[in-house]
């Protein structure tokens, strides 16, 4: 449904995306995983036929996004990281003038938006103005608006931003009923673990390239066994303590020291023995995307 | 054809019931010409010599307000999700222009309540004419607000356009004095400015007496800017880009 071919931007003299290839199936819940600026709005305005790529391909539902942009738009719906909405105008007008844009009119378009607003819960909010609803609300006149056409294929960029928890749980939900009930493919971009967690696949992207790829739990299981994490004054040397005692390959991030190994509770105690007083605390974790991410780049995704 | 008229209607629409929401707007684009044309054409004894200038200036106020929110609107609001419909640019562009225009006549069509102050007495026939006059020249001030703004990244280089190009173009229009009493590399500017055809057309439908360039003149290129300025819109808007629309 989606396919990306060796796509590749440059903002002048910055490469922005260099050569992302993947391929999303009809009914995948896809994420795009990775820090600010590492590439995901970049590929999501290409998606989006907001902007043409400086090379590559994308075709999204059969659909070539530079050559045919209209046939894309038609077969896509877009939530936007920031607000799309009419503040001015109430739920209903907005939906409308949403129809509208894509040729919809009359008793079609007032069934749709029945519909719509019947699915994300917005009947009894339809004739107040977007200005008056909370987030999660304008969140869901948002998803609302963008599958009032029927895409077959639905771009989310950072949709969940702003939201509390309940509210993020809420969308989650919604998408993958979604894509269970209507078969949608969809494509979100995030840099919240727990969302990246519920998608089917996803790549990480960093530096405007994809450093890994695949369902969660595979990439999880990258890393064989637990993670240890250390406080201590002296990251360098523990590292280095490390390395030579244990034979293991420490990381040093952010005034810490990150272990990856098999039964991390006896490597703790084992550490603690090896190096005493240096070590300030100690903390053991079943393998996040956080740490995949960590172990393919060094950098952290926050 | 629907799929060009309906989502441009839709646009003009919104435009009219975000005016009606929100007529503190009104009171803003309206007050500031009037206390100008009040001040300047007592003080000066030309408050029918000045009336025409006063009015463009509530036209053009009315046609940045509404043409400054396509900058605001890209960032965040409702023009991400036409950039990202299949409407045709075109049906935008028209939709909007024709939204914000309305905006601006209705709001010159106000500014015509105070007529009788400045000595014009304006039948129904003269009304309609002058009405017209409004209606072309809020086109194509929205046009070219339109233009300025496509390209724009922030509201800040907006008002120093407005303020280096667009008050300048008014002043020198012949809505502070007229043409023929202009002196030397001024009116040689005003009479390629095309705002003194605005005013001079608007001059002859208020029945002003000895107004240069003439009638027919100022019609056409009244007329001729808006279009052109038009078709500038659409070419704009249809552009793809490397660089992102929002």
């Amino acid at each position: 449904m989606i396919e990306v071919q060796n796509l590749t931007h440059r903002y002048g003299p910055r490469l922005a995306l260099s050569g992302v290839t993947f391929i999303v199936g009809k009914g995948e819940i896809f994420g795009l995983l990775g820090p600010n600026g590492g590439g995901k709005s970049t590929l999501f305005r290409i998606l989006s036929t907001m902007m043409i790529p400086t090379g590559g391909h994308a075709v999204l539902a059969g659909h070539d996004v530079v050559r045919e942009a209209a046939a894309v738009r038609r077969h896509v719906g877009v939530v936007f990281q920031s607000q799309s909405l009419d503040k001015a105008l109430t739920v209903e007008e907005n939906l409308r003038a949403q129809g509208h844009l894509h040729g919809l009119h009359g008793a079609p378009l007032r069934e749709r938006m029945e519909h719509a607003m019947e699915q994300l819960g917005l009947s009894d909010r339809r004739r107040d103005l977007v200005e008056m609803l909370s987030g999660g609300l304008r969140r869901r006149v948002e998803i609302a608006k963008a599958l009032l056409h029927r895409p077959q294929v639905l771009l989310m960029d950072e949709a969940s931003t702003g939201l509390d928890p309940a509210a993020r749980r809420d969308l989650s939900n919604y998408v993958d009923g979604l894509r269970r009930r209507e078969g949608v493919t969809i494509l979100l971009t995030t840099h919240i673990l727990e969302e990246a967690d519920r998608c089917d696949r996803l790549v990480l992207l960093h530096q405007g390239k994809i450093v890994a790829e695949g369902t969660p739990a595979a990439l999880r299981s990258r890393i064989g066994g637990d993670v240890v994490v250390l406080e201590t004054e002296d990251t360098v040397s523990l590292a280095g303590g490390i390395q030579r005692r244990f034979g293991l390959q420490p990381k040093v991030m952010d005034g810490q020291v990150r272990v990856e190994i098999e039964n991390g509770h006896r490597f703790i105690t084992e550490v603690v023995e090896a190096f005493p007083g240096t070590v300030e605390s100690v903390a053991l974790h079943k393998p996040t995307l956080e740490d995949v991410f960590v172990r393919e780049t060094g950098a952290s995704i926050e | 054809m629907s799929n060009f008229f309906l989502p441009a209607a839709t646009l003009w629409q919104r435009e009219l019931v975000r005016f009606w929401r929100q007529k503190s707007r009104l009171l803003g684009v309206i007050a500031s010409p009037l206390v100008i044309w009040l001040l300047i054409g007592y003080g000066s004894n030309t408050l029918g010599r000045f009336y025409a200038g006063a009015l463009v200036l509530t036209v053009m106020f009315s046609a940045i307000f509404s043409t400054i929110s396509i900058i605001e609107d890209r960032r965040e609001g409702f023009l991400l999700s036409m950039l990202v419909s299949p409407a045709p640019r075109t049906s935008m562009v028209l939709g909007k222009i024709l939204g914000a225009a309305t905006l601006a006549w209705i709001q010159g069509v106000i500014f015509l309540l105070f007529a009788p102050l400045a000595g014009f007495q304006i039948g129904l026939v003269e009304g309609l004419a002058v009405a017209g006059a409004i209606f072309l020249i809020s086109f194509t001030l929205t046009g070219m607000g339109f233009v300025i703004a496509w390209k724009m990244e922030s509201t800040a280089g907006f008002h120093a356009i407005m303020n280096l190009l667009l008050m300048p173009m008014w002043m020198v229009s012949g809505a502070l004095f007229p043409l023929a009493e202009a002196h030397g590399w001024v009116k040689g500017i005003m009479w390629v400015n095309p705002l003194t055809y605005a005013i001079s057309l608007l001059n002859h439908t208020l029945a002003v007496p000895n107004v240069t360039p003439g009638a027919a003149e100022s019609l056409a290129v009244t007329v001729a800017f808006g279009v052109g300025l038009l078709l500038v819109c659409g070419v704009l808007a249809a552009q793809k880009s490397t660089r992102s629309a929002a």
